[in-house]
Parts: structure tokens; sequence; C-alpha cells
């Protein structure tokens, strides 16, 4: 094999296979790109969605049962870590419903698959200017109460 | 392109400079492995060398086992699919100049389909997909006497990104529905009923449109553009896939 003197010297010698090999099965993560990942952020934040508004439906239907549960329940909410827990929400929303515009104008614009990318830096420019709207204001409120 | 590293390299050997490239290959012997394993090989590369030569230098000078598809080497064939650092590329299009080779180079087999050994994976899933779209010309009517079938150059140009698909899978087993739902038809399948449904010389539009239209067809893609980043060819798979959509939305090709 006249081709092996083109590597260095020590490669003709055939490492062990126990240090050259490692038992970790799985693949890689699939390095797709912006794309992907809004479709990953927008299928967390769809199911988020829902299980709030789940959530949201039962203490809302509460009210029917008596006030005072309902009052009760949602006395429950008014705490910093369910404040947290809004900011958490509301990024949740924007971003699922700027997305759903990038979606809809892929869909139905002839050029949306061109413009994808570009959309999807608009979506997380105006979910940017959203949250920097909203967060402090109600962090506030949040805290001063 | 081994000819060249035979001339270069006893003449002069910092003639052309090489670099030592670490490539972490993702394994499986069917015979004798449970589940997959990585296993790193360090090759003698030039910068202009492909991952595919790296795969044959492997071969050849190190570890005989090591398996993989390839046939044309030049991008055509569509054998040599694989996952190269986490994308879909053919070995045979991909340079050493173009990746990182201060990092090691992760190979393994394209995603969603059978593991079979090493970076073969059992396509018939994909091929099955493949002819359920009727990918051949149907015409209803005869062409004149010595004649051929006459398109302009216009209706010619409708189709003309999805005449280039080689079948290589790299499209479909980059699609994350198709990962977790093989029922899927994928990319590759949708883009060649493409090709037919919008030729001005088929005839059978409607029968494709049907068969996409059902619940494994286009309406499950989720426009994640995976498919158009992987496609060796260019294709603009994404849109290809949302123009039948719209033919079927509009119930026309």
């Amino acid at each position: 094999m006249s081709v092996k003197t083109v590597g260095t010297p020590e490669q003709s010698r055939e490492p062990d296979l126990s240090t050259t090999t490692s038992r970790r099965p799985a693949g890689t993560l699939y390095r797709g790109r912006e794309g992907m990942w809004s479709w990953v952020l927008h299928r967390i934040t769809g199911v988020a969605i829902f299980f709030f508004l789940l959530v949201h439906v039962l203490d809302t239907a509460l009210v029917r049962v008596s006030p005072e549960a309902y009052n009760a329940v949602i006395g429950t909410y008014q705490t910093p870590i369910m404040g947290l827990g809004e900011v958490a929400l509301v990024g949740a929303i924007v971003f699922h419903a700027f997305n759903g515009i990038r979606i809809i104008l892929i869909d139905f614009w002839s050029k949306g698959t061109v413009y994808q990318r570009v959309m999807f830096y608009v979506v997380i420019g105006l979910w940017a200017i959203t949250m920097i709207g909203f967060v402090p204001r109600h962090l506030i409120n949040v805290f001063s109460h | 392109m081994s000819t060249a590293t035979l001339d270069a390299a006893p003449s002069d050997a910092d003639a052309i400079e090489s670099f030592t490239v670490t490539l972490i290959i993702r394994r499986f012997d069917p015979d004798a492995d449970d589940e997959p394993r990585w296993q790193d090989f360090d090759v003698e590369m030039f910068a202009t060398d492909r991952i595919l030569d790296a795969l044959h230098k492997i071969k050849w000078e190190q570890d005989g086992s090591l398996t993989f598809r390839r046939s044309c080497a030049h991008g055509i064939c569509g054998s040599d699919a694989m996952r190269i650092n986490g994308r879909n590329r053919l070995a045979c299009k991909t340079l050493i100049k173009d990746l990182d080779i201060s990092k090691p180079i992760y190979v393994e087999a394209i995603k969603g389909l059978p593991l079979e050994k090493d970076l073969i994976v059992d396509m018939e899933p994909f091929f099955a997909s493949y002819r359920e779209v009727q990918p051949f010309l149907q015409a209803r009517t005869m062409p004149g006497a010595g004649k051929e079938r006459v398109q302009s150059v216009v209706d010619r140009a409708r189709f003309d990104d999805t005449t280039k698909c080689i079948l290589c899978a790299a499209c479909t087993s980059s699609c994350p529905v198709f990962w977790t739902d093989g029922q899927y038809f994928g990319p590759a399948a949708i883009v060649n009923a493409h090709r037919f449904i919008f030729d001005s010389r088929d005839d059978e539009a409607k029968v494709r449109l049907d068969i996409l239209g059902g619940k494994d067809g286009v309406w499950r893609c989720r426009t994640t553009f995976n498919c158009t980043e992987a496609c060796p060819r260019g294709i603009q798979v994404t849109q290809a896939i949302a123009e039948v959509k719209s033919a079927l939305m509009r119930g026309t090709a």
C-alpha cells in the first residue's frame, strides 16, 4: 500500500478499539436553521398555551359554581411567582401570534417561502418590541402591590 | 483526486498543505452491536478533499469494515447522502475546506429510515412513497405521427426546478415530520409529483393531487425548510410543496 506513506507514521499503527469507540448510541441533534427552530418554538408555545387555556377555562367556570370559590382561586394567582409566569405566558402568546402570521404568509403569499428567514427575524424583532413594552410595566404592577 | 495525492506527497512534503482531520463516525454492525456506537478516525486530508475521500481513506487504509454507499462520487447518483456535522449532505459534495477541522467532524447515517449497517439505511420506504405519486408521464393524447409533444419554453420552465432531483433522500430524511411519522410521503415524493403535476404534457395531475391531498400528503408539511437547506441540488423543496398545496386549494394545476 504505497498510499500509506502519505499519512503520518503513527497513523498506520492500529489504535485500540476501546480508545476510539464511544458507547453513546444516540445520533447528533439535527442542525436545522431558522425554519426548524421557529417550528419547534411554535409547537412548544402552542402546547403551553393549550394547557394555560384549559386551566383558564376551568377557573373562569368556577364563577358559575360559587363567586367565593372563584375569588379564592383568583386570589392565589396574585403572587410574584404567578406574575413571572404571566411574563412567560405573554411571551409565548406573542411569539405564537407573530409566528402564526409568518406561517400564514408562507402558505398564502407567493413570495412567502423566499422571505421566510427574513420574516423569522421580523417576528423576533416584533416579539422583542412587544415584550420591552410589556415586561417593565407588568413587573412594576406585580412587585408594587 | 487520489492520483494528485500520490503525485504530490513523495516529491515535496509541503508542496500542498495537508491537515489531520478527525472524523467521528456512527457505526452499527447488526451482527455484533445492539446499539450504534461512535468511533473516531484520524485521516490526513487536503483542503480540496471531500468527506467521501476521507471515508475512502478510512475504508482502504484503516478499517475495511466501514460500510457506506457511493456510486458516481460526483453528486449525480444520489447514493452517499449522510448527516455530516448534524446536517444532511452528500459526502461527495462536502469539501474539507468548508468544514471547521479544528473540531471533529461527525458523520452518521440519514435519520428516519431503518439503519442497516454503519452509514447505510433501508431506502425502501423512501422509494415506496416515490412510486406512489406516479412519477412518470401520463398523457391521454397521442402526438402527431413522427412528432414529439411540443412544449413552450414557459411551460417547460414551470417545473424546471423539480426536474433536478437525484433521489438521494437528503430532504426526506431531514424532515422532522418524516422522523416522527414515516407515513408522510416526504419532500422527495412531493417534488417528483410536482415535476409531473405542472408538466403541460401530462394529463393526470388530478390523480396525483388526490394522492397528495390525503392524510399523509402535503398537509403534513410544517414548513420547517430543513428539506430546502438539505437539498444538494438546490431545489426549492418547500416552495414546490407550497405550490402543490396551493394547487390543491385552488383546484387547478
